[in-house]
């Protein structure tokens, strides 16, 4: 059994050896490298740990890790702090072409370093030993570390599935006869659970659009390239003056085309990238809910044999059968199990509603820096546009009167 | 909870920059203001809602917080194009519109005004084969003259531009002419009757004026009895290409064993191209003279010699091809802008919903907070996906300018090949005596051989010589045509 490191919650570690200094721990992503040959191939990336903590092997530690290592960490983590949300994980990226592209790996890299700073940041998880292996241990001990952990920790499609259905339906097991999964009756949860795959379906479409507002504004400014450049060649069929204007307009289409690359850029990884981040956030509190209903079913069926255990053994003891003596050994031990069970599902339950809570606080923060991020780019953009055009006007004027018949 | 080092975000700019941006006292106020929201959250105020001047403004207004002059375009936005017609010169308020080059070649035009108004539906007096068909839309159109000032008014169909366009063709060979609008077979039947009509009578308005601001075509009898002329158009109408080639046939076999006046060009139809008439024989001719300009071995003694004609023409086609260019990523930029608007709007929308459902299930302070700002991004994407679409609607109608142009070049295109068409004449033309001086002078030599001459050759040289004659006068009509041709070019380039 695998027991939860506690503290109390909201109290950061103080460090007793420097009461003057706040206690800090910042990591760094950086630096992304190809390694490797053809299909093993991979990208490493620096780690660069700051901090004052004792824990720590001192001021400063640089460590390179790949993908698999932050994946290895999640799911450490994942298993030692059911309750609490762990920080979502960039995607694996489905196709191979994709894999090395500049854009992409530059996305994963902010979401990596996004990911291990709101680990490093979050008041239980941060105290976690499989952090400090993460961040200070070489590579060979990495690795090792690794490979152990073959996945049999992660989380089944299945389960995912078997909440799924308990949101969505009760009713068809009923009808059909089968007996009615073991499942919380909590109204608020019932409202937590159906609030969180609702948001899940919003969420996704916003991001969908996002994405599609990155594409057309890189299609726009191919468009507006294409078209300068056309606009200059036929500027060059004309006379001198005419001409000149043409190609002027011609270049400030070129320039403005470079513009909406840049804010195609922008937008993708200041708006979009966080749009994605709250989708996986919100898938991450689904894996979350499955933990909480497995543990109320433990919970649940421990309790049960637990009593059924403990009618077994009052018959026996009335029937003072030497069998009682074992019967209650096996007694004391399943109702130890079936408390810590319980005591497990309580945890959860505890974590999830502070995680909720901070939750959506660092979500309205989040969103609302994307959003501003949004609203700047976009002002930025059409004011370097109208500037672009408006500049344009005196020399269009200017060439006007002289265009005769 | 929050340190100031834990803030995390994507990318936070620092201070500085985010200060050199036009929305810096904006951007700062809202930082700060994020950072109190968070611990005000506890007290349940919402300093987002506290200030609404700087924030909405900044958000919703954004994009369009340094629109300089909205007067030139407010008027300019939703105007059709027709207004412009004839109309500029009275809307000085349009400065910067794309027709204030139009205004002095208006100036110039002898008609004040064109309009299209008014289409009516009305009923052929002879009973038409074409099932359905008997019923056709006139158009009033009323025009009045810059020197009289007299207005005139008169109703013509479609069929009647087509007469005029096809007329103006004839007489003004060589010129640059603007091509009359589209027949558009298909699309009568598809569209809807009402935006057909409107399409068709927009067009053919300015068609008309195109044509009167022509220095030359302006002042055209044939333009004017269009305009003026009462009842039906006194123009002679064309024939379809069907009944032409008929007729062309029928006459084919008389020329080809050379009876009388079928057999050779006359003066008059040496002034028109081969290809439009009904003279096959001369078709053929024709093709065989250029065929032999291209690969025989001989020169024919009268060839295009303007070299700066040939540079023209080449700067012509190269021009061609790059308004051709033009106007295709005109086309592309205009989709583009389309489907920004639509997207931006979309987004609009999917955060609408989002704050609607977020505002639905709050529990939290925290998503009252993001709820509200969702719906300030919504509303502005909304705002912004409008102002594309107003942004392509001008874009079009400006952009739309490199079309016509386009069509222009057609015309360009056509008055090139009238005169390579009279030159054609002319080659023939001359080739064709140089032939028929050479059966004369066979004929006489063979005869000559003969004892007292031979009568039917003798008959045959006299029926020769006067088709020389016939000939030799063509040949003079046709040079004097394509002289004109070459004078009225002349005329285009100042």
């Amino acid at each position: 059994m695998i027991s939860p490191q506690r503290s109390p919650p909201g109290s950061s570690s103080q460090s007793p050896r420097s009461p003057s200094a706040p206690p800090f721990l910042s990591v760094t992503v950086t630096d992304p490298v190809k390694l490797g040959n053809g299909v093993q191939a991979y990208i490493s990336y620096r780690v660069i740990t700051k901090t004052n903590l004792p824990e720590y092997q001192g001021p400063e530690k640089i460590v390179i890790r790949r993908y698999s290592d932050f994946v290895w960490l999640h799911d450490r983590l994942a298993e030692k702090y059911r309750g609490i949300f762990i920080p979502p994980l960039p995607e694996k990226s489905a196709v191979e072409k994709f894999r090395f592209s500049a854009e992409f790996i530059e996305m994963r890299r902010q979401a990596l370093d996004i990911f291990i700073n709101r680990i490093a940041s979050h008041p239980q998880l941060k105290q976690s030993e499989d952090l400090r292996t993460f961040l200070q241990e070489d590579e060979e001990t990495m690795e090792r570390a690794r490979s152990q952990e073959t996945g049999i920790f992660k989380k089944k499609p299945a389960d995912l599935i078997q909440i799924f259905k308990d949101v969505q339906s009760k009713v068809s097991d009923v009808v059909l006869g089968k007996e009615k999964p073991v499942e919380e009756s909590n109204p608020e949860y019932e409202k937590l659970k159906h609030y969180i795959f609702e948001l899940e379906d919003h969420l996704a479409e916003a991001q969908r659009q996002a994405y599609r507002l990155v594409k057309r504004h890189r299609e726009l400014g191919q468009s507006l390239s294409d078209f300068g450049k056309a606009i200059k060649l036929l500027g060059a069929c004309e006379g001198d003056s005419l001409g000149k204007v043409f190609a002027d307009l011609g270049s400030k289409s070129e320039l403005l085309s470079i513009k909406l690359q840049k804010e195609a850029h922008n937008l993708l990884m200041n708006f979009e990238e966080p749009l994605k981040d709250y989708v996986r956030a919100v898938q991450s509190i689904k894996a979350t809910m499955v933990d909480r209903a497995n543990a109320f079913r433990q919970q649940c069926e421990l309790a049960e044999t637990t009593k059924l255990k403990e009618i077994n053994l009052d018959k026996l003891m009335l029937m003072r059968s030497e069998k009682a003596m074992e019967a209650e050994i096996e007694y004391k031990e399943l109702k130890a199990e079936s408390e810590e069970a319980t005591r497990r599902f309580e945890t959860i339950v505890k974590l999830m509603s502070e995680e909720m809570v901070r939750f959506q606080e660092q979500k309205t923060a989040d969103l609302g820096l994307a959003f501003h991020e949004f609203a700047k780019g976009q002002a930025k953009l059409a004011n370097e546009i109208a500037d672009a055009w408006r500049s344009l006007v005196p020399k269009l004027d200017a060439c006007s009167p002289s265009l005769c018949s | 909870m929050m340190g100031p080092e834990t803030h995390l975000g994507f990318g936070s700019p620092p201070r500085e920059k985010m200060e050199s941006l036009v929305l810096s006292d904006v951007a700062s106020d809202y930082r700060s203001a994020m950072s109190s929201s968070l611990s005000a959250v506890v007290d349940g105020c919402d300093p987002l809602l506290s200030l609404p001047s700087p924030l909405s403004t900044s958000a919703a207004a954004s994009s369009s917080s340094s629109f300089v002059d909205p007067p030139s375009y407010a008027d300019v936005v939703f105007s059709p194009l027709d207004s412009q017609n004839g109309a500029a010169p009275d809307r000085p308020s349009l400065r910067r519109d794309s027709s204030s080059p139009r205004s002095d070649r208006a100036a110039a035009s002898e008609y004040a005004k064109i309009t299209v108004s008014d289409p009516q539906k009305e009923q052929d007096a002879v009973n038409s084969l074409v099932p359905g068909g008997g019923t056709y839309v006139t158009y009033l159109i009323t025009s009045r003259t810059r020197a009289g000032g007299a207005e005139f008014r008169v109703r013509r169909r479609f069929r009647d531009v087509v007469t005029l366009a096809d007329r103006l063709a004839e007489a003004y060979r060589g010129y640059f002419i603007q091509p009359r609008p589209d027949k558009n077979v298909v699309e009568s039947q598809v569209m809807q009757k009402h935006e057909f009509v409107e399409q068709r009578r927009s067009a053919i308005e300015k068609y008309l004026w195109r044509l009167s601001v022509h220095p030359v075509i302006g002042k055209s009898e044939e333009l004017r009895a269009f305009l003026q002329a009462q009842g039906k158009l006194p123009l002679p109408t064309s024939t379809d290409v069907a009944s032409r080639m008929l007729d062309g046939a029928v006459r084919l076999p008389k020329q080809l064993f050379g009876e009388g006046p079928a057999g050779y060009v006359t003066p008059q139809d040496a002034v028109q191209p081969a290809k439009g008439g009904r003279d096959l024989l001369r078709i053929f001719k024709e093709l065989k003279q250029s065929v032999a300009n291209d690969w025989g071995v001989a020169k024919p003694p009268v060839v295009e010699e303007d070299k700066e004609f040939l540079e023209r023409k080449e700067k012509m086609q190269d021009l061609e091809q790059q308004l051709s260019m033009a106007s295709q990523q005109a086309e592309v930029l205009v989709k583009a802008q389309q489907d920004i608007g639509e997207t931006m709007g979309q987004l609009g929308l999917a955060f609408i919903k989002l704050t609607k459902f977020e505002t639905e299930e709050a529990i939290y302070n925290s998503q009252r907070v993001r709820a509200t700002d969702a719906k300030c991004l919504a509303t502005a994407a909304v705002k912004a996906s409008r102002l594309y679409r107003e942004l392509n609607a001008q874009t079009v109608k400006h952009l739309d300018t490199l079309h016509e142009y386009l069509g222009l070049m057609l015309a360009v295109q056509g008055a090139f090949s009238d005169r390579a068409s009279a030159l054609l004449t002319v080659q023939t033309l001359m080739s064709d005596l140089t032939s028929l001086h050479t059966r004369i002078d066979k004929l006489e030599a063979a005869s000559s051989k003969i004892f007292g001459g031979d009568r039917s050759r003798m008959r045959k040289v006299e029926e020769l010589k006067e088709t020389i004659r016939v000939t030799e006068d063509a040949k003079c009509c046709a040079l004097r045509e394509y002289e004109r041709i070459k004078e009225s070019y002349l005329l285009w380039l100042c």
